[in-house]
């Protein structure tokens, strides 16, 4: 099956959205949605990473020797994360400083080693970038959501503009919260789906 | 006085699952049975506490000396695979039941965002556990890394023996399989809040 350059991008906000049909990079989408801003940049540093991957590991798939083919991807992912932990030290110190471990630990984030395997080591380094950006844009999509509905919820804002006074419920900003808003939408993506 | 409160927090104050959010992938994908949940947490509990006693001892006597900090991502993922590999080669060998036992585990590991979670906090955070915060030393690192693992192992078990009897259940369509799994877990987290501040 072949798909439109469209079709490549889009189809990770929907259809084969990481976060809520393909269950992967659970670590992050939890702990980092504390709110929309936290959520959207930790999409956006995971699209980063995702993107540079694909393209390099699609562009040296064929001089990789298929038996150590995993540590190969591993250490370029890592690299370009170790390039990313540079950029956002330098320009943005306090979304850094927020997302704290969770940026180190995109390395070990499925989504990405699974894009390599699954689609960059077959296809061409535009068409890899493209998936990159789809899946990366899906990712980002889902945690701004989530981030969204946990930080109404649980601080009674939205991008942090307060629409009403004092605190919200403190627990959908804390770890069980993030549990219960993620499991709730999950349920009512699938109810979308299984409608359509 | 300090070890008890380290292993306090680091089992149930400070969850690696229910509060930090590490290892959520393996947690919700082999805890359907109680027998596989145990071989995992075995699994993880091992190479945890092997892989921050290597990771500490490279940061500390390599990387620092050398001021290379900044190449920590990249080392520590490569000596946790290195290191995932060569138990599973030397468990062959030496215990093959318990290869057997713990064997389909061994390679999820790697990617297991706990151990690489862990080996990073321990050099670059300080704790405080009852004294002035303070960067770990390598025993108390070691017991840290340990600690953790086995709340890792309390969090999979407990959550694993909720998940049989709630596949017996009749949930919502909607509701099945992993929807109600992270509703059970984020009540599970709800009730390890109730730790917090005892350590």
């Amino acid at each position: 099956m072949t798909m439109t350059k469209l079709q490549l991008i889009t189809k990770g906000l929907i259809k084969d959205n990481p976060t809520f049909v393909l269950l992967l990079g659970m670590c992050p989408t939890l702990a980092t949605t504390t709110s929309a801003i936290n959520g959207l940049s930790m999409g956006l540093a995971t699209l980063f990473v995702l993107v540079l991957s694909n393209m390099a590991i699609s562009a040296i798939a064929s001089l990789v020797p298929d038996k150590v083919h995993i540590p190969v991807y591993i250490v370029v992912i890592a690299t370009f994360v170790t390039v990313l932990q540079f950029l956002m030290q330098a320009f943005t110190p306090s979304v850094y400083a927020s997302l704290g471990l969770f940026i180190p630990l995109i390395v070990v984030n499925c989504i990405v080693l699974g894009r390599a395997e699954a689609f960059a080591n077959k296809h061409g380094v535009i068409d890899s970038a493209l998936d990159g950006l789809g899946v990366g844009l899906g990712f980002t999509l889902s945690l701004t959501v989530i981030g969204l509905v946990r930080e109404i919820l649980g601080s009674g804002s939205a991008f942090g503009f307060k629409f009403i006074s004092g605190d919200g419920m403190l627990a959908f900003v804390m770890a069980p919260g993030a549990f219960l808003v993620l499991g709730y939408l999950m349920v009512l993506f699938n109810k979308y789906l299984a409608k359509k | 006085m300090e070890i008890l409160l380290i292993i306090v927090s680091a089992i149930f104050v400070n969850n690696i699952v229910l509060s930090q959010f590490l290892g959520i992938c393996p947690f919700l994908g082999v805890s359907n049975k109680l027998s596989t949940a145990t071989g995992m947490s075995a699994a993880v509990c091992f190479v945890i506490t092997l892989a921050t006693l290597v990771t500490y001892l490279l940061n500390k006597y390599c990387l620092v000396p050398l001021d290379l900090q900044f190449l920590q991502t990249i080392a520590f993922i490569l000596v946790i695979a290195a290191l995932v590999q060569m138990v599973e080669i030397v468990l062959k060998k030496v215990s093959p039941s318990l290869y057997q036992a713990l064997g389909i585990f061994l390679p999820l590991i790697t990617t297991n965002c706990a151990v690489l979670g862990v080996a990073i906090n321990v050099v670059t955070k300080e704790f405080t556990f009852g004294q002035p915060s303070h960067m770990l030393g390598l025993g108390e690192a070691v017991l840290y890394a340990f600690a953790t693992a086995v709340g890792y192992g309390v969090a999979m078990i407990l959550f694993s023996g909720l998940r049989e009897h709630l596949a017996m259940n009749d949930v919502p369509k909607a509701f099945k399989g992993v929807p109600i799994a992270l509703v059970t877990v984020g009540i599970l987290a709800m009730a390890f809040m109730g730790f917090s501040g005892i350590a």
